[in-house]
C-alpha cells in the first residue's frame, strides 16, 4: 500500500502530522491526523495551589492564554463557592471580547483570508498575508495591524500582560479600570466595530461576489454532517464568556442543552494509540469511528458550530449578519466547513459590539470587582468558548485548596476527529488512481485551516501559508514522488 | 545602521529562530515587535524560522557548521525530535540564545519533572474523568493499523532545558520575554555589543527595582494566599503578606503583574549570580519573616506556602539543583 506523509515544516512538524494511505488502485484507503506531543498538565498540576491555575494553564497555549486564564478563573469561582460581583463578570467579559476580536482578526487576515482574498489557486508565494496586502492595499493592512496592536495593548492594560495575563481570581479580578481607561477602551472599541464591518464587507466583495469561491464553499469537498456545540445565553444567542452548552444534531434539532458542570454526562474522550491527543465525542450517541451523521458522536466546536448551535446573536449588527448568513447558504444548519471563515467574521462583529456595550456599561468602572471567598474549596468546573471551541477546566482540591485531580478538555481537542475526517475527505475527493493533483497540498491545508487548529499555532502568524511536503512512498517505503509547496 | 544597502547586504548576518516544546507565546512575543520585525529583517537574513520563513530542516542540515550567526531557540527539550533540533542548531550556529523561560529554565511545563512519563500517561489516558478507555490503550511509538505502521516520537521522562542538552551562549529570560527586551538583545547583537558568553541578557536588578509600589521595612508574621485578601493597591505586596517573587526575580518585565495588583510569579528567573532560583527565593522570604526562632520561621512558611516546590520552582524546576523527582532505579 502506498502512503503519503504530509510533514509540515512549521510548528506542525513537531505538533501534527498527516498520513494518507492509498490502496492498490491508488484510491485513498484512509487518512490519519497524528499529534506527536503531550505535556501532561492534568498530572503535574496536581499538588499545586488552585489559585495558581489561571497562570499555570495559560502556558498550555501562548496564542490563546486568555481563554485558559478565563476558564480557569471561572473554575475557581465554582471551586470556592463564590459568586463574583456583577462588575467583575462584566470586566472579565469585556477583556474576553477584546481578546476574541483580536484573535479572530489574526486568523482571518493572516491565515484563512489569503486563500480567498488572493485565491486558492494563486501562486503559493503570493498566498500569504503579504499577498493579501498587495491585493487589498497598504491602507487596509495598516487597519489590520492597528486592530491587532489596539487589542493587545488593551489586553495588557486590563490583564497585566500582552501574553499570559495575571488577573483572574476566585470571586473576581485583581484590579478594575479607571474612567480614563474606560474611555480609551470605548474609543478603540468603536474603531473595532467599524473594522469588523469593514471585514465583512471585504468578505462580501471578494468572496461572495465570486461564484467560484461560493461553489468551493458549498461544494462537496468540504462538508461534514456532524453535531455542533456552542455556549448560549438565556435567549439561545451565542456567548463566549458564559451560559449553557447547547448541542444540535446534523438536522439542526437540539440534542442537548446543559450546564457546563454537567459535561461529564455528555462528553467522553477516546484514546488512540497513534496520537497523543484524545478524541472527544458525544457520550449519549457513542463513538462509531471517524464518520459523520446522526449515529456518530463526533461533534464540531468552531465558529460555525456556535452559530449552528445557537438561534441568533445578542447584538444588532451581528444578528443581521447571522440572518443573512443562513439566507445565503440555504438555511440552518450549515455543514460546509469553509463557511467557518464567514462565521468567524460574524463572531468578530459580535465581539466588538459586545466590547463597546460593556465599555459603556455604567458599572464597568465600579470598584466592586472582587469578593473574598469564605467557604472551603471542594470541586469546581469552569467553561468558556475559546476561539477554537468549548474549553472546560475541572478541578478537585483538598480543604486547603491544593489540587488533587484535574481534567481539561481544550478547544481544538473537540475538533480532533472532525479535522481528521475533513483531511481524509479532501484527500478522497482529490486523489484518484494514485495521481496526486498539484492543488492537493493547499486544498488539504484548507480543510483543516478552517478549524484554526491550535496545535498549529504557527499558522496564526505571518505567512498564512504553511510550507508542506507530500512524500508518496511505495509499499516498501521507497520514495516515488515528492511534492513541495513553499519550500 | 546607515550604511548603503549594497554594503549592508554584504555584511548582513544570518539569523535562525526555532521552537521546541513551547506554547507559542515566545513567537507571539517576537511578533509583538510589530513594525520592528521589518528592521530585524533588514539587519539579518532570516535563514530559518518555521513560523515565517519557508526553509526546512533539511536546508539547515545542508548549511556549513557555524554558518548561522545567531539562533534564538525557545521551548524545552522533551522528545528525541526536539533534542535533534537542539544539537543541529547548536552545530550550525555561532551564537545560540536560550530564548524565553522554557529554553532557559524549563518553565511551567518543567513542573512535569515532578512526575514520570508513566504517571502522566496513567492520568491522561486512563484516570481523567471524561476518558473512556476500557481497552487500556496508550499512545505507542509504533502502531500497526490496517493500512500500515504509524509512528510517534518517544516521550521522555524528563523535561530538559536547552543548556542541559547543548552548550548555550546567552539567555533571554521571561515567559515570554517582553518585546522591548527582545529588541534590545537584537540591537546588541547587530552592534556587536554582546556581554561575555554565558550571560543573561537583561538588567542585573530585581523586579522590586522596577515596581512602583511603596516599600518600607518588611516584617511578615504570616503569608497570605492571593484569594484570601484584597491587597492595598499602593503598598508592596510582600509587605502585605503575599508571596510576591519580585524580591528574587530578575527585572526586565517592568513589574507588570504588581501593577495589576497581582504578585510577581517569577517568570524572569534568577537575578545575576544566582545558581538556584528557588533557594534564593526561599532565603529572601525567610529573611523578611518576623519570628524569633527557626521553628517559628518554618511554621510560617509551612502554613502560608502549602506547595513549596510549585511556589519556589514554578518556572525553574528543570534547571534547578533539584531538576526532578527521583526516578526509581530500573
Amino acid at each position: 500500500m502506498k502512503r503519503i506523509s504530509i510533514d509540515p515544516v512549521t510548528r506542525l512538524e513537531g505538533h501534527g502530522k498527516i498520513e494518507i494511505f492509498l490502496d492498490e488502485q491508488g484510491e485513498v484507503a484512509n487518512a490519519y491526523l497524528q499529534i506527536p506531543e503531550l505535556r501532561g498538565f492534568e498530572r503535574f498540576c496536581v499538588g499545586r495551589p488552585a489559585e495558581d491555575m489561571p497562570n499555570l494553564t495559560a502556558r498550555i497555549c501562548g496564542v490563546c492564554p486568555e481563554a485558559h486564564h478565563m476558564a480557569s478563573t471561572k473554575a475557581l469561582d465554582d471551586l470556592f463557592h463564590v459568586e463574583p460581583p456583577p462588575a467583575a463578570k462584566k470586566l472579565r467579559e469585556l477583556f474576553y471580547s477584546i481578546f476574541f476580536a483580536t484573535d479572530h482578526t489574526t486568523h482571518f487576515y493572516a491565515l484563512g483570508g489569503p486563500d480567498f482574498v488572493v485565491g486558492p489557486t494563486a501562486p503559493a508565494g503570493e498566498r500569504n498575508i503579504l499577498g493579501v496586502v498587495k491585493k487589498v492595499g497598504m491602507e487596509i493592512a495598516s487597519k489590520v495591524l492597528k486592530m491587532r496592536r489596539d487589542g493587545h495593548e488593551l489586553i495588557q492594560l486590563i490583564g497585566g500582560r500582552r501574553v499570559h495575563p495575571n488577573w483572574g481570581l476566585p470571586g473576581g479580578v485583581s484590579r478594575g479600570i479607571t474612567e480614563e481607561q474606560r474611555r480609551q477602551i470605548e474609543e478603540l472599541g468603536r474603531h473595532a466595530v467599524e473594522f469588523a464591518r469593514f471585514s465583512l464587507k471585504l468578505f462580501e466583495d471578494v468572496v461572495l461576489k465570486n461564484s467560484d469561491y461560493v461553489k468551493l464553499i458549498t461544494g462537496d469537498i468540504y462538508v461534514h454532517r456532524t453535531y455542533n456545540m456552542g455556549t448560549v445565553d438565556a435567549n439561545n444567542c451565542v456567548n463566549f464568556y458564559d451560559g449553557m452548552i447547547r448541542v444540535t444534531g446534523p438536522d439542526g434539532r437540539e440534542h442537548a442543552k446543559y450546564h457546563p458542570r454537567d459535561y461529564p454526562q455528555y462528553v467522553a474522550e477516546r484514546v488512540e494509540p497513534w496520537s497523543y491527543l484524545k478524541f472527544p465525542y458525544l457520550k449519549r450517541v457513542g463513538w462509531k469511528g471517524f464518520v459523520d451523521g446522526e449515529d456518530s458522536g463526533v461533534y464540531k466546536a468552531t465558529p460555525l458550530s456556535r452559530l449552528n448551535a445557537a438561534e441568533g446573536m445578542a447584538t444588532p449588527l451581528a444578528q443581521a449578519e447571522y440572518q443573512r448568513f443562513y439566507e445565503v447558504l440555504g438555511g440552518k444548519p450549515v455543514h460546509h466547513t469553509l463557511a467557518t471563515h464567514w462565521a468567524r467574521l460574524i463572531e468578530l462583529l459580535y465581539a466588538t459590539e459586545r466590547w463597546v456595550e460593556l465599555a459603556t456599561d455604567p458599572e464597568i468602572t465600579s470598584s466592586d470587582y472582587r469578593v473574598v471567598p469564605r467557604e472551603a474549596p471542594t470541586e469546581g468546573i469552569g467553561s468558556v468558548e475559546a476561539p477554537r471551541g468549548t474549553l472546560t477546566h475541572h478541578y478537585w482540591t483538598d480543604e486547603r485548596g491544593i489540587l488533587t485531580k484535574v481534567n481539561l478538555i481544550v478547544g481544538t481537542t473537540n475538533n480532533n476527529a472532525p479535522i481528521a475526517m475533513s483531511v481524509k475527505r479532501a484527500a478522497q475527493k482529490l486523489i484518484h488512481r494514485g495521481e496526486v493533483r498539484e492543488g492537493l497540498l493547499n486544498m488539504v491545508e484548507m480543510a483543516y485551516r478552517a478549524y484554526d487548529p491550535c496545535f498549529a499555532c504557527a499558522t496564526h502568524t505571518l505567512p498564512g501559508q504553511m510550507p508542506l511536503e507530500v512524500v508518496i512512498r511505495g509499499p516498501d517505503g521507497t520514495e516515488l514522488r515528492r511534492l513541495r509547496q513553499n519550500l | 545602521m546607515s550604511t548603503p544597502t549594497a554594503e549592508k547586504t554584504a555584511t548582513k548576518g544570518k539569523l535562525a529562530l526555532y521552537w521546541a516544546a513551547s506554547c507559542g507565546g515566545c513567537e507571539i512575543a517576537v511578533l509583538a515587535l510589530d513594525e520592528k520585525i521589518l528592521d530585524v529583517a533588514e539587519a539579518f537574513d532570516i535563514v530559518f524560522w518555521p513560523v515565517a520563513v519557508d526553509a526546512k530542516v533539511r536546508d539547515v542540515e545542508k548549511m556549513a557548521d557555524g554558518s548561522i550567526d545567531v539562533c534564538l531557540f525557545n521551548g524545552g527539550i522533551r522528545t528525541s525530535e526536539q533534542e535533534y533540533m537542539a544539537r543541529l542548531l547548536r552545530r550550525k550556529s555561532k551564537v545560540l540564545v536560550a530564548f524565553g523561560s522554557c529554553a532557559h529554565e524549563g518553565c511551567i511545563p518543567g513542573l512535569a519533572n515532578l512526575n514520570t512519563r508513566q504517571e502522566i500517561f496513567q492520568t491522561v489516558y486512563h484516570q481523567t474523568l471524561s476518558t473512556e478507555n476500557a481497552e487500556g490503550r496508550e499512545p505507542q511509538p509504533a502502531t500497526e493499523v490496517a493500512e500500515g505502521t504509524l509512528h510517534l516520537p518517544v516521550f521522555y521522562d524528563t523535561v530538559r532545558t536547552l543548556d542541559q542538552t547543548v552548550p548555550v551562549d546567552y539567555y533571554l529570560p521571561g515567559c515570554p520575554p517582553e518585546a522591548e527586551r527582545i529588541w534590545e538583545a537584537v540591537q546588541a547583537i547587530v552592534q556587536g555589543e554582546l556581554p561575555p558568553a554565558g550571560s543573561v541578557l537583561g538588567p542585573q536588578t530585581t523586579v522590586c527595582d522596577e515596581c512602583p509600589r511603596t516599600r518600607s521595612e518588611k516584617k511578615i508574621k504570616e503569608f497570605k494566599r492571593t484569594w484570601q485578601i484584597i491587597p492595598d493597591p499602593q503598598t508592596c505586596l510582600l509587605e502585605q503578606g503575599l508571596v510576591c517573587c519580585g524580591i528574587a526575580t530578575r527585572a526586565g518585565c517592568g513589574a507588570k503583574c504588581p501593577q495589576v495588583n497581582s504578585p510577581c510569579i517569577g517568570c524572569y528567573g534568577p537575578n545575576e549570580g544566582v545558581r538556584d532560583y528557588g533557594a534564593r527565593l526561599m532565603s529572601a522570604l525567610a529573611s523578611v519573616i518576623d519570628a524569633d526562632t527557626p521553628e517559628e520561621v518554618e511554621r510560617i512558611i509551612r502554613e502560608g506556602i502549602p506547595d513549596p516546590v510549585g511556589t519556589f520552582y514554578r518556572f525553574s524546576l528543570a534547571h534547578s539543583l533539584l531538576r526532578r523527582k527521583k526516578l526509581a532505579q530500573a
